[in-house]
């Protein structure tokens, strides 16, 4: 008999539970719904982890099932921040134009209205004009829909593009690369109608909702981040959990085998690229409204390279991994790059962690790639004692399926 | 009584040596003054030519510091004496007096006998152009360049006809043919003989220089006016314009009539608003209710009422525009009034642009090869660690860092450039082979067979070079100076030059392709590391050891990356960001032009850099859009060619 969903994935029950118990806490906790022992700044900050969290979940699809090292999926994250972005920063600054503007004597027409928003949003790049890229930015129902259509459709295009020419491996790894350079070196550009390196700011604040204090707004978007951030586990936990995730791991580990079988490899590779890609881009679109700014620098490729080492250090080839890896790694980060961590004096030399947090990141890293290549989520299994085999050596590589050095040669 | 006398005879006595000092017989330059001693004490612009001449005519030796003196208003003429000197202020109201001739000092007057005088600006200048002459024709050619530079820089009408004078008399070659071409832009500049400037012109139309063009330009400047009926045959007209044909819209031309004030300005919607704002009549402004002028019909109908009550001038319709503009013809009118030098000036003009472009093509040409040998020099080590090897390292890039600031160190421990680069390009090689090393040996060769993890794991112990980097030297960029027998440019013509340092690094790109092809294909080494990266089971089995090979030649491609970044740190600035700036593109260049295939690095990084050039010519202003199109460009390139531009085939492609 077919065992239900839950029972075949305990650990989606687990992992929700623990969400909605978080989500209540910090609600509870909160400086602008409940005890105030946690300040607003703090709300943000653990609802765009929650962000962060979701893209490791679509990152863990796309590498830790699928085997796509993907360095590119924080360009679908900003590309979604910035569709968003331009709603809030339109309807923003067209309340502040028409209350400006009402105080005149002679009531502004429609046309003096748009051109005195583009005034004010592209002043900064020295343009008035409003390119063709802000033409719904005006409406907030196809914005949204461009969160997830444009991340989906540039994801969609160069998914095609590469897989059908048959780019694996670190080759796509690279390739993924330079297209959040090129995005990113685009979006540089004042002429790229997305204010160049100033991006877009001020998009905590909700058009329409200045009566509500930002510690209100802050708890709504938590919700919202932590809602999104369940629908989408459900969702990667649903997909991995039936044929089309045997599939994936078939491709992950053996390729040319899964395309033997009849199975159409390019097809599901370019699907899940897509759909990761549409969920990146909506957790970028919860992400930025907390941050309040983007920019282009956000795309930049070491953004996306980050988001792989969240997932490894949390343990790829789990969801639970991918979560607790963005969240820990992010969350350490910010507290050892805030210069709340006392300095380490030794004496000779005094260890500020502002400077050396990244060396011990980066060494971590390697630590985590070399000697615990499960990660932090590699604990549970010892937790359970749920241990993998002793299968003599190490992994062969990708190519080689999942056998191992020791397996191979006998 | 006697002393008396004895005192009155010594006073004399001096007093007759003085007067006998002042008789003496006058010096040459000072018998020339005595000649012209009216105009240069009625010291007029409109007079003093001859003076000025009589001086330069006399050719003295000692009439150009004396020109000097006159100049710089030192010159002093001593009333009882009526002879000029140059004085200087000894103490109180003593002056000193120096002979214009020998410039030994005669005697110390006092002021009231002294008229000191003062040439106004126009005779400076006069006598500025008469020193030139003097430099011009100085027997010192330096001198002489030095004068040629100055009428370079400040080029007069004044200056001309020293200019021309002294040209028969040069004897130096190369200074002859500048002081011709100088005369030959300042006669087109100033000269008012019309087929010498022609002539001019046409012998100036191949020259390439700025000053050339500089000279022409004027010469074809010309503004659209606007006549009433008939354009005056006196003028030197360009072309008629037509309203409303090419680029010349009606707009423009109304506009043009507009700012000539022979029409009435055209009403902007901006006017439209201000106007309306101050007619508003209780709740009304033209008989259109204020809630209503949200809209651009409401408010045109508003304003026509006010403008038919005479409260404002009416609107200026399109029909008003065509009648205006049909009683008026248009012409671009040339500045210079002769027709035939214009026309001379514009082929003269047509015929350089033709050669700038040429020109500019062939610097565009350099500028590329230059950047693709730097592009070459970046990927060169990961075409042995990434290409040869199969092994991703992310770390390459902080190695090219590593280079650059040892370089930097070596700098500050010697000071004297060229030998700092001559220590440093071997250290850079130890000290980032001995770095390659540690890597493979710590990290690398436990993920062989699993290039993602490789990936990711160098790539954090980039991240961690990085912030060390940061660490060390601060987050400012560090000079690395390059030695001075790099500084400068080749310049071929004044459109086409080549930094000393792009040659040196191009030379440098050719070196390492040397070094490379001769390690892989003709010693022990690169055999062993062709076989271990063939077959690596093989090659063990042939008694080559397999991890002593991967090290060394990780340590080989690692070494050559710490040398590329002396070179690319000598003209960029040294930062911790420096190598990552290369990554992408260095591995862009090593799939583009085909994994494993030194000649595919260097096919791929000659693409690379002639396309972002092409691109970057297109849109001069813009080099981030350059690398993004190159980017897209190959991300659709790969498409067409998966395996790179040469792709290896056969058993050696390993597949």
């Amino acid at each position: 008999m077919q065992k239900s969903f839950v029972m075949r994935n305990p650990s989606t029950l687990v992992f929700l539970g623990a969400l909605a118990m978080f989500t209540i806490l910090v609600t509870v906790l909160a400086e602008g719904s409940g005890a105030g022992l946690i300040s607003t700044s703090f709300v943000k900050t653990l609802g765009k982890t929650l962000c962060l969290a979701l893209i490791a979940v679509a990152m863990d699809l796309v590498w830790g099932y699928t085997g796509i090292l993907s360095l590119g999926h924080f360009a679908f994250f900003g590309l979604g921040g910035y569709m968003i972005g331009m709603w809030l920063m339109y309807e923003r600054t067209r309340g502040i134009v028409e209350a400006s503007l009402a105080e005149a004597k002679i009531p502004p027409t429609a046309q003096e209205v748009t051109d005195a928003i583009g005034n004010q949003i592209f002043g900064v790049v020295g343009s008035s004009e409003f390119p063709i890229i802000w033409s719904v930015a005006d409406s907030l129902a196809l914005q949204l829909a461009l969160v997830v259509l444009v991340p989906g459709a540039l994801a969609a295009a160069f998914g095609w593009l590469a897989f059908r020419s048959r780019v694996t491996g670190v080759y796509l790894s690279i390739l993924t690369q330079a297209m959040t350079l090129a995005l990113a070196l685009y979006l540089f550009q004042n002429d790229s109608g997305l204010r160049g390196n100033n991006g877009l700011s001020g998009l905590q604040n909700l058009p329409g909702l200045d009566h509500v204090a930002q510690s209100t707004v802050s708890i709504w978007f938590f919700w919202a981040s932590a809602f999104a951030l369940a629908l989408g586990y459900l969702f990667a936990a649903w997909m991995v959990s039936g044929k089309f995730g045997s599939v994936i791991r078939g491709i992950r580990d053996n390729e040319a085998r899964v395309r033997f079988l009849g199975y159409p490899v390019e097809t599901y590779k370019l699907f899940l690229f897509t759909v990761t890609a549409m969920i990146a881009g909506i957790a970028g679109a919860l992400y930025y409204p907390q941050a309040g700014i983007i920019n282009p620098a956000e795309v930049a490729p070491i953004a996306s390279i980050y988001l792989a080492v969240w997932v490894a250090i949390g343990g790829r080839g789990r969801l639970y991994g991918a979560v607790i890896g963005a969240a820990f790694v992010s969350l350490v980060s910010s507290w050892f790059t805030g210069g709340q961590v006392p300095d380490v004096n030794l004496g000779f030399y005094t260890v500020k962690w502002v400077d050396w947090w990244l060396i011990v990141l980066g060494l971590s890293f390697v630590a985590v790639t070399l000697f615990a290549p499960k990660g932090i989520g590699g604990l549970f299994d010892l937790w359970s004692e749920h241990r993998s085999p002793n299968r003599h050596g190490a992994d062969l590589g990708p190519s080689a399926g999942s056998l191992q050095e020791k397996e191979a040669v006998e | 009584m006697r002393t008396y006398v004895l005192a009155a005879l010594m006073f004399l006595g001096s007093a007759v040596m003085t007067l006998a000092q002042t008789d003496s017989p006058v010096g040459p330059i000072q018998t020339v003054l005595q000649n012209h001693k009216e105009t240069i004490l009625k010291s007029s612009r409109k007079t003093i030519g001859p003076a000025i001449d009589a001086v330069v005519a006399s050719k003295l030796p000692q009439a150009r510091s004396m020109l000097n003196v006159w100049q710089s208003k030192n010159m002093w003429h001593h009333k009882p004496s009526g002879l000029f000197y140059q004085a200087q202020k000894a103490e109180g109201k003593i002056y000193r007096l120096l002979d214009l001739d020998t410039g030994d000092i005669v005697d110390e007057v006092d002021k009231s006998d002294l008229k000191q005088i003062k040439p106004n600006s126009g005779i400076r200048a006069l006598i500025a152009t008469a020193l030139v002459r003097f430099q011009l024709e100085d027997p010192d050619p330096l001198i002489r360049a030095k004068g040629l530079t100055g009428i370079e820089r400040a080029p007069d009408a004044s200056l001309l006809k020293p200019l021309l004078a002294s040209i028969d008399s040069e004897t130096d070659p190369e200074l002859k043919a500048r002081k011709s071409r100088l005369a030959k832009l300042l006669t087109i500049s100033f000269s008012d003989d019309g087929p010498a400037r022609i002539a001019a012109i046409e012998a100036l139309s191949g020259d390439l220089g700025l000053d050339v063009r500089g000279a022409l330009n004027p010469l074809v400047s010309k503004v659209t006016k606007a006549f009433e009926g008939e354009i005056p045959s006196s003028l030197n007209v360009a072309q008629t314009r037509i309203p409303g044909r090419d680029e010349f819209t009606k707009a423009i031309a109304y506009q043009l009539l507009v700012d000539a004030g022979k029409a009435p300005a055209q009403i902007t919607g901006d006017q439209i608003r201000v106007a309306l704002g101050e007619h508003i009549d209780g709740g009304l402004v033209g008989g259109v209710p204020i809630v209503q002028l949200g809209d651009e019909d409401a408010r045109i109908r508003a304003y026509s009422a006010l403008a038919t009550a005479g409260k404002v001038p009416p609107l200026v319709s399109d029909a008003d525009i065509e009648s205006t503009l049909s009683s008026f013809s248009f012409a671009d009118i040339y500045a210079e009034p002769s027709p035939d030098v214009s026309k001379a000036a514009e082929a003269a003009l047509s015929s350089i642009s033709t050669r700038v472009s040429l020109s500019q093509t062939a610097d565009l040409t350099l500028d590329a090869l230059s950047l693709a040998s730097i592009y070459f020099l970046a990927a060169i080590g990961l075409a042995i660690t990434f290409g040869v090897m199969g092994v991703i390292n992310m770390a390459h890039g902080e190695f090219i860092m590593m280079g650059a600031y040892t370089g930097y160190v070596v700098q500050q421990l010697i000071p004297n450039h060229t030998v700092s680069i001559i220590v440093a390009v071997p250290l850079a090689f130890a000290v980032t082979f001995a770095a390659g090393v540690a890597l493979e040996r710590l990290v690398i060769r436990w993920l062989y067979n699993r290039p993602l993890e490789t990936l990711l794991a160098t790539f954090g112990v980039s991240i961690a070079l990085q912030q060390l980097a940061k660490n060390i030297f601060g987050t400012q960029a560090r000079p690395l100076t390059a030695p001075e027998w790099l500084d400068g440019a080749l310049v071929l013509n004044p459109v086409i030059s080549i930094s000393y340092i792009r040659i040196a690094i191009f030379v440098l790109a050719l070196i390492f392709l040397g070094v490379f092809l001769y390690i892989m294909k003709r010693t022990r080494l690169g055999l062993e590391t062709r076989a271990v990266t063939q077959n690596p089971q093989m090659a063990g089995a042939m008694g080559i050891n397999p991890g002593r090979v991967n090290m060394l030649t990780f340590g080989l491609g690692s070494g050559i990356a710490g040398v590329a970044g002396v070179a690319i740190g000598l003209f960029a600035k040294v930062t911790s960001e420096l190598g990552s700036d290369y990554i992408v593109q260095s591995f862009m260049t090593v799939v583009v032009g085909g994994v494993g295939n030194i000649w595919g690095t260097l096919a791929g990084a000659t693409m690379i850099g002639f396309f972002q050039k092409g691109v970057e010519w297109m849109n001069p202003s813009n080099t981030l859009a350059a690398q993004t199109y190159m980017i897209i460009f190959i991300i659709i390139f790969i498409q067409f060619r998966p395996r790179g531009i040469i792709a290896l085939k056969g058993r050696a492609a390993g597949d």
